[in-house]
Order: C-alpha cells, then structure tokens, then sequence
C-alpha cells in the first residue's frame, strides 16, 4: 500500500494542522499552479535564501582570517592546502551530520552518534577484524552502525520510546560496549589500506573530502528527488497527517535511524584512519557538533523542515571557526563561547526570517515552529 | 498478490539470512587476543623485604579506565598483589564519579583490609573518606591525585606533572641549542585543558622554555585520545607553516598527532611526547618518526604503591632506606626517554 503514495501527499501534509482531514489532490495542484506556494514551502527558495547567509558567514569568517593573519594568507598554496584541511576537517562531522538531519527532519534526535562512532571504529579495529583486512574492517564498521541504528530505531517507533530517552540510553551503552571490546585501551590500525584513506590525495583533493561529497549529494538525492525523502518531511512535519497520507510512520522512522547509523559507520572509518586508531572515547561530543550543525544550517528541530546543503554549511563553518582559531593561537574556550554564540544567532536569525516571511505572505495557519 | 507475498517472503529470507551471518561473523570480531604487555612489577625476589610475612589484605580502588594510563594502573595493582604470595587484592570498582567511589569505597572498609590503595577520582572530594579509614585504623595511600589534608593519608606516591613540562622543555631547548636553531618555533597539544595537571604540565614547560628565552608559539589541546589529537595537530600544523619543535602531553593521543604528522606530510621539527607508552618508546627507538623522545609519568606507581603498601601492612620499612618505616610521600621523577636508553624503558610502557 505504502508503494502506492501519491508523492505530493506528504509534502503537502507536513505544513498542516494536525486536525486536516487527507489531502486533497485537485488543491494541491492548484497550489503548485500559483507558484508562490512552493516557492516558499520547498526547498528551493527559502532554504537558498538560508544558505546565500550561511555562506556570507562563511565569507566574513574567511576575511577574518585574511584580516588578522595576512601573512598566511598572502600565500596561496598555503590557502589552497587550508581550504582542504578545513574540508578534511569537516568530514567525519560532515558525514555524520547527514544522518543526523535526516533524523531531525522526521522529528526525531539521535544522541547516539558519537557513541556509535567510536563503537563501529572500535569493533573494526579489534585484532580479529583487522585479520580480515581492509574489507573486513569497512564491513564490520558500517555493520555495527547500522545493527546500532536500526535497534535505535525499533526502540523508538516499536518499542515507543522518546527518541532523546532511547538514543540516551545507546550513547551511554555503545560507549560502554566499546570500552569493554577494547578493554579501554587505544586500539592501533596497522591497516595501510585504512589508514591510507586519510593520507590519499586523488586529483590534489583528499579522498575523504571526496568521501564527504559523496554522502552529501547522495543525501541531497535522497532528501529532495525521492519519496523517502518526501515521507521523511512528511514524518518529521505532522505524522498523524502522514499516516493519514498513507505512510507507514513506525517503518520510515526506523528507517531513519537506520540510516543515521549507517553514516556514524562510515563516519567510523574515517575517523580510524584519520587517527590510525580507535578507542571508546573517540568522536566525544559528535552528536552536539552534528547536531548544531543541522540547526545552524537551518533544520527545524522540532522536525519537517531542513536541508541537506544548509547542514553541509554548518559543518563547514563550524570547521572554519576551529581553523581560525587554531591560526591565531586563541584558546579554546574563547572558540567554544564563539560557537554558542554563533548558534544562538542562527536560530534567531531563522525565526525572524521566517516569521515576517509568514506574514508578508499572510497565511497564519502555517506553524512558526 | 501471491506472487507479490512470496517475493517478500524471500526478500525476508535474503536480508534476514544476511543479517544473522553478519552477526555471527561481527560476533566473533571483537576478540583482542595478542600477546598481553608484561606488567610492570617487580619480581618476588628473595631475602629481605620480599621474603613472604604477615598475610595483608589491600583494599584497591581506582576509576573506571577509559584510557590506556588509567587501564595500566589498575592491571599493574593486580599483577604486583598476585606476585607477593602474602598480598590478597581486594578491588572495587569506582564506578563513574566521586561519589559512586565513595560509596563503593564504604563497602571496602566495612571488608576490613589491612592497607587501602586508591586512585580518587578527585583529590579534594575523596579526602573525607581518607580522613574516615586512618580514624578507622586503615592506612590509605594515595595513589596520583593528592588529599589536600595530610592526616588523610599514610602514604603518597605521585607522578610529577610540572616536571614533565620541565623535562620536555629541557630537553627541546638542549637540542635546539645542539641545532644551532635561533628564533626557534615550538608548538604544544596538551590533553584536556581544564584538568590541573594539564596546567601544571603546560606551567613547567612555559616555565622553563622561558628561563631559556623561548615561548610556546602556538598550543592547541586534544582531549587524550588519538582523534582529537590528529585533529589538535591538524589545525597546528596550518597554524605554524614551519616547526622546530613540539610537546604532545601524551602518547595515547599522540597516535593521532604522528598521524596527522604523516597526513600532512611534515617532517622539518622533532617532537617529545608524554607518559611513556609501550608504542611511543618503540617508536623511539625505531627512530624513523618525528618523536624523538618522551618524558615519563609511568602507570609503574600502581604497582610501587601495592609494594609499599605490603610494606605498611607488614610493618616494615624500605630496606635501602635507614628508617623503619615506608616514607609519607614519594614524587616519582619525570624521566626522558631517548633513542639511547629507551631498551631500557620498554619494559615499563603501557
């Protein structure tokens, strides 16, 4: 039954009142006809909007550091090299912060990513799978990420837990798995495939930059021009309008979390060959960083609502901010505050943004959040 | 529809099978079976101090390790007890903080050892339970982390922190001198930054780089483990096109900071590490990395400390020493490990 979906239910659902009797296909279609309706409710127009000023953040970043470190910057294949690292930098959050908005999109929080992280890159270092090789490495770390995500997810849409409460309880249990599969200690990868992932350039660009890339668009794809990607704003949006519309709410959030925990696996390999190791604690606080990414990059928290290129962004500023920093040897602490502050003024940014953009349009019946 | 069940049912079937063999050839992926590091203890000798005595109980308490130094502690406790015929361990764990160690600590005393070794999760918080098991008649000793009440404790034994910083940047500032290297650039990843011993070891390296003239030019901390050490490293290495040096405060992250070393292809400065891993001493003595030394805080305390606590418990003294007691405080020295003596320090790594 669920096959048979009209695509364009669930993406009209999710703007909804809870109350809205199943859609009605002749208005959708007259909706679409006046064109102003999907400029403003689809990916296209405000989300460009969103990230035209997550990218002029990056632009200020960028003459920050040109500002206060021209030395550096006068050098352009010091430029060039550094625009990579920021790039290589970002990649484990990246990928990681892909999943993580699929989830937030279907109305859903993972806290659990860090966790399976360091779980995955834990079990494929372990002396017996390095025995397999490099495939057997990849193999078990992405395996271990999604058997994670998928228990996730069966916790959440069949065993009703509270998403925040269920990936709770696995961040703290992941981590504990994983300590006592290492036996705590930093397990080392003699792997050079694996470790090689890290060093390899292809065409001057890194491979895991490719890596990333790679995730990016096949999450854009699956966002924005399939119907999983439909149903996910469905969910996320109003899920009694999407099991209304037809979809089959329970699987797809599995399904979600599904996913997330398969991009904590690969995020788990790259981060093993970045470190040329793994143990318990590694990728510590990932599920903040993915998280605040996807908020900054303009995904609504309270789900339905978000972009792929909007997190990407996140990511990429975030990465920005810890180079800046890094080039002209600030603490820490300053950089964190920075952070905080840089994600308290996105949210507000977005709210008022999207308020006055409600009412120029004077539809009150759509939710500012 | 038939045609449509049956389709499913053997897609069941394929994923269902796929998934219940990956899970048994994942299972069968988490053994860790390699040669177990030999402990660091002191073989039983004969005669004098070693010859077996009175039985002694020793209660053992340290945190839950998350980190290789913290797993060598308690492993060291447990191989030195098992060498003395006369010692029997009794170890609880201390669970995830302060308190969840104060409570297992109050089972402990309630069991009656002769002497207690512990670790505390925090000095400061566990000093109460120090003052409460010397009223009790248990002496305690403290392992690492100090109570600020000196009748809290019968015995300390410590590594030395602002050493390290000292013996690191000794030894940086020696080779510099041997280079000939003038306006040198000396970069540092500290672990955690906001503990006290990072900023004790950060306080001696800056201390006495400055008594010789030099700074630090730029210091980005990791959090201990390799990621964030490969990543601490990465943004330094943009930071300072051109190194002389650099002090990593330890090993464990220091797998990731010679990775990153190799990632970005560096290889113009020397670097010195910190605590004195197994790894980071054969990677010493191979010399074909970028680390060149390390200065120690050796997890070898753990097992000093069941030593003496035997000693308290017997009531004997160190032998090499006039007095007949075990001294109230030992600061083990931060030694450096070079290409020349590292054969003999291997034995000592975690």
């Amino acid at each position: 039954m669920s096959e048979m979906t009209p695509t364009a239910a669930p993406e009209r659902a999710a703007g909804l009142p809870a109350q809205s009797p199943p859609v009605d296909p002749a208005e959708t279609a007259k909706a679409e006809a006046s064109g102003r309706l999907s400029w403003w409710r689809g990916d296209g127009g405000e989300g460009a909007k969103r990230n035209l000023g997550l990218l002029a953040t990056l632009v200020v970043l960028v003459v920050i550091g040109i500002l206060t470190r021209p030395d550096l910057y006068g050098n352009a294949s010091w430029v060039w090299g550094n625009t990579l690292t920021i790039l290589k930098l970002a990649s484990v959050v990246g990928v990681v912060t892909v999943g993580m908005t699929f989830v937030i999109i279907g109305g859903g929080i993972d806290l659990s990513v860090g966790a399976i992280v360091a779980l995955a890159g834990v079990w494929c270092t372990t002396v017996a799978t390095q025995s397999y090789g490099a495939g057997g490495m990849i193999f078990s770390a992405l395996t271990v990420g999604l058997a994670v995500g998928v228990v996730n997810g069966l916790l959440i849409s069949y065993g009703r837990l509270v998403p925040f409460i269920a990936t709770l309880a696995m961040m703290v249990a992941a981590r504990g798995l994983a300590a006592e599969i290492s036996d705590k200690q930093t397990q080392v990868s003699n792997n050079q495939f694996i470790n090689g992932i890290a060093s390899t350039n292809v065409l001057g660009i890194p491979l895991l930059v490719y890596i990333l890339a790679a995730v990016v668009v096949a999450g854009w794809v699956l966002l924005n021009r399939t119907t999983f990607g439909r149903r996910t704003v469905a969910v996320g949006g109003n899920p009694e309008a999407a099991r209304l519309a037809g979809i089959n709410v329970r699987r797809h959030t599995l399904l979600l979390y599904a996913l997330s925990g398969l991009c904590c696996g690969i995020a788990a390999v790259m981060l093993t060959a970045q470190a040329t190791s793994a143990q318990a604690a590694m990728a510590n606080l990932y599920e903040l960083d993915a998280i605040a990414a996807a908020i900054i990059g303009g995904t609504l928290l309270s789900g339905g609502r978000g972009t792929i290129i909007g997190s990407l962004l996140g990511v990429v500023i975030f990465s920005t901010i810890t180079n800046l920093f890094a080039i002209n040897g600030l603490s820490t602490e300053a950089q964190n505050m920075v952070k905080g502050g840089i994600i308290v003024a996105a949210v507000l940014v977005q709210q008022v943004q999207f308020r006055s953009l409600t009412q120029f349009l004077g539809r009150n019946r759509l939710t500012t959040t | 529809m038939t045609q449509h069940s049956r389709d499913l049912s053997r897609r069941r079937l394929l994923f269902g099978g796929a998934a219940l063999s990956a899970g048994v050839v994942l299972a069968g992926c988490t053994s860790n079976e390699q040669t177990p590091t030999a402990a660091q203890t002191k073989a039983a000798a004969t005669g004098g101090n070693s010859e077996p005595g009175k039985k002694v109980t020793i209660g053992f308490s340290a945190p839950a390790a998350d980190h290789g130094w913290i797993a060598a502690i308690t492993n060291n406790a447990k191989a030195q007890a098992a060498a003395y015929s006369d010692v029997e361990l009794k170890s609880v764990e201390a669970g995830a903080d302060a308190a969840a160690q104060r409570a297992a600590l109050s089972t402990l005393i309630s069991q009656k050892p002769d002497v207690i070794v512990l670790l505390p999760h925090d000095g400061k918080e566990l000093n109460a339970f120090g003052l409460e098991a010397m009223k009790a008649g248990i002496p305690v000793v403290n392992l690492d982390r100090a109570f600020p009440d000196a009748r809290a404790y019968r015995l300390q034994i410590k590594g030395d922190n602002y050493g390290m910083g000292v013996a690191a940047a000794t030894y940086i500032v020696a080779q510099l001198k041997a280079k000939g290297v003038s306006n040198p650039v000396i970069g540092e990843i500290p672990g955690i930054d906001s503990l006290e011993l990072t900023q004790e070891r950060s306080k001696g390296f800056a201390d006495t780089l400055a008594a010789n003239g030099l700074r630090v030019a730029n210091r980005r901390p990791a959090e201990f483990t390799a990621d964030s050490g490969q990543q601490a490293a990465t943004g330094l290495f943009q930071a300072l096109p051109k190194i002389d040096a650099l002090w990593n405060h330890d090993d464990d992250q220091g797998i990731g900071v010679l990775a990153a070393v190799n990632q970005a292809n560096r290889k113009e400065f020397f670097m010195v590490g910190g605590a004195g891993s197994k790894k980071a001493m054969e990677d010493i003595q191979a010399d074909n990395t970028v680390l060149k030394a390390t200065v120690t805080y050796s997890p070898s305390m753990a097992s000093s400390a069941i030593s003496l606590a035997r000693l308290i418990g017997q009531n004997k003294g160190m032998s090499d020493l006039v007095e007949l007691q075990v001294p109230k405080e030992i600061v083990l020295a931060s030694e450096t490990i070079t290409k020349e003596n590292a054969s003999n320090y291997l034995k000592l790594g975690f």
